[in-house]
């Protein structure tokens, strides 16, 4: 066992940069299964490592791909008005897919690939962390403003209709929201990680919480102990971080066989 | 004041269902439109909020009016940590005038929540949320002779600057909670 990577001063923006996604992710995932979009997490994961594979060919840079292509289908998501998760699945086979693809028939597609799935949370840089922590502050900062226009439309869907007041104002910010988050996370903890992240805090937190607020807590709260545990396991057994953080996560899913809180 | 006007609407989805039908809804008034199933009651609610296409005639809402609809079949989640009073706090509806059978219910989240529990806790979010026009489509599916009586209380207590608009296929219902009924005949 060797756990002394994690106090290098060379680690901490990996572990930072992990710890806010940690955060962030399941507050984001809160809001996608109250909307009963969870799957769209997977789906934007796999659509992002699509566009960052589809960089090599591009000759643009790899964050910018990978984001514009995550937009792309945000935007034809939009566009459809289709409610649920059938387009998000469709997006998820379409982006791996294409990923896989692009992956065969370029130079360093194999290793790209390997990365997105596989995360490359040690060797995360500066810039990452920046976005990530950008992300972060406008989400918790945001939440005021967002979750009661979110709750409005989910459960009185046809309040911003008949008042003739625009919805796309609060749709468009919390998908710029997650899909930033999660294009960053992608690119850091790989594809499957960042959709662990959005998807099994929010499942154990709605099985245990009986508040709004109380689910708002729990969820980030399960993502960062997962998290900070799968990293100190990943460590001291030279494991690669995106797999470890999956399994403690998992790991947390008994809870939900408890009683509900107070 | 009125506060909606409806003008020879003919309205539907892909076609007409229902028209010409012409009413006009003031403030104070809670008109109950009646009918059989399939008759078109609910796309009339629809044209007026927008998710059925007025295909002729005219919807006016009064200007600035707040407009709170309550669906036919609510919006509920399977599994959803989100107590009955935060649901409340959505529409702005105040919690202390919500009906007694549901005071000591609004700490649970809505899961927890009876069918006909929650179909009186999403109409009175609409009742008691500070909307100019409320929509009620079957407001009494699912409730008890109790709750049918609680719902009934609270539209009576409609205030003079509001209007309702109630549809419901339960006759009785609305004779005893509505200033005026119309009957929706089948086009």
């Amino acid at each position: 066992m060797n756990l002394e990577l994690a106090f290098d001063p060379l680690f901490r923006v990996p572990l930072l940069l992990g710890l806010t996604l940690a955060v962030v992710l399941p507050v984001l995932g809160v809001f996608s299964r109250m909307r009963d979009e969870w799957l769209g997490a997977l789906g934007y994961t796999h659509v992002a490592a699509a566009g960052a594979l589809a960089s090599g060919f591009l000759h643009w840079p790899v964050l910018i791909c990978a984001l514009g292509a995550a937009a792309v289908a945000a935007l034809l998501k939009g566009a459809v008005r289709r409610p649920g998760n059938d387009l998000y699945a469709a997006m998820t086979i379409a982006g791996w897919a294409i990923a896989l693809l692009l992956a065969a028939n370029s130079d360093h597609g194999e290793v790209l690939g390997e990365t997105l799935l596989r995360g490359q949370l040690y060797f995360a840089t500066a810039p990452q962390l920046w976005l990530a922590l950008g992300m972060a502050i406008a989400t918790l900062a945001g939440l005021r403003w967002l979750s009661p226009r979110l709750l409005r439309q989910r459960f009185f869907p046809d309040h911003y209709r008949a008042n003739r007041e625009p919805a796309w104002p609060h749709e468009a910010v919390f998908a710029v929201l997650l899909i930033g988050t999660l294009v960053i996370a992608t690119s850091a903890v790989g594809a499957m990680a960042a959709f662990a992240l959005i998807f099994v805090p929010p499942w154990v937190a709605f099985g245990v919480c009986r508040s709004w607020r109380q689910a708002l807590v729990f969820a980030p709260l399960c993502g960062a102990v997962a998290y900070l545990a799968a990293l100190a396991g990943a460590l001291a057994f030279d494991q690669p971080a995106g797999p470890a953080i999956v399994v403690a996560l998992l790991a947390l899913l008994p809870l939900r066989l408890l009683p509900r809180m107070r | 004041m009125i506060l909606l006007s409806l003008e020879t609407v003919y309205a539907g989805y892909d076609r007409a269902v229902v028209g010409p039908v012409s009413l006009e809804v003031h403030a104070g008034e809670v008109v109950g439109l009646s009918g059989a199933n399939g008759t078109g009651k609910s796309t009339i609610l629809g044209a007026v909020t927008g998710t059925a296409r007025v295909f002729s005639g005219r919807v006016v809402v009064a200007s600035g009016a707040r407009i709170a609809h309550h669906r036919q079949r609510p919006e509920r989640p399977a599994e959803i940590p989100l107590r009955g009073r935060e649901l409340l706090a959505i529409t702005a509806a105040d919690p202390s005038e919500c009906p007694p059978a549901l005071q000591d219910r609004l700490a649970l989240p809505l899961d927890e929540l009876s069918g006909g529990q929650y179909q009186l806790l999403l109409a009175y979010a609409c009742l008691g949320s500070p909307a100019d026009l409320v929509l009620l489509d079957e407001p009494s599916n699912n409730l008890d002779p109790d709750s049918v009586g609680a719902m009934a209380t609270l539209l009576h207590a409609t205030p003079a600057t509001r209007g309702v608009v109630v549809v419901s296929h339960e006759a009785a219902f609305l004779k005893a909670c509505c200033t005026r009924i119309i009957d929706v005949n089948p086009k």
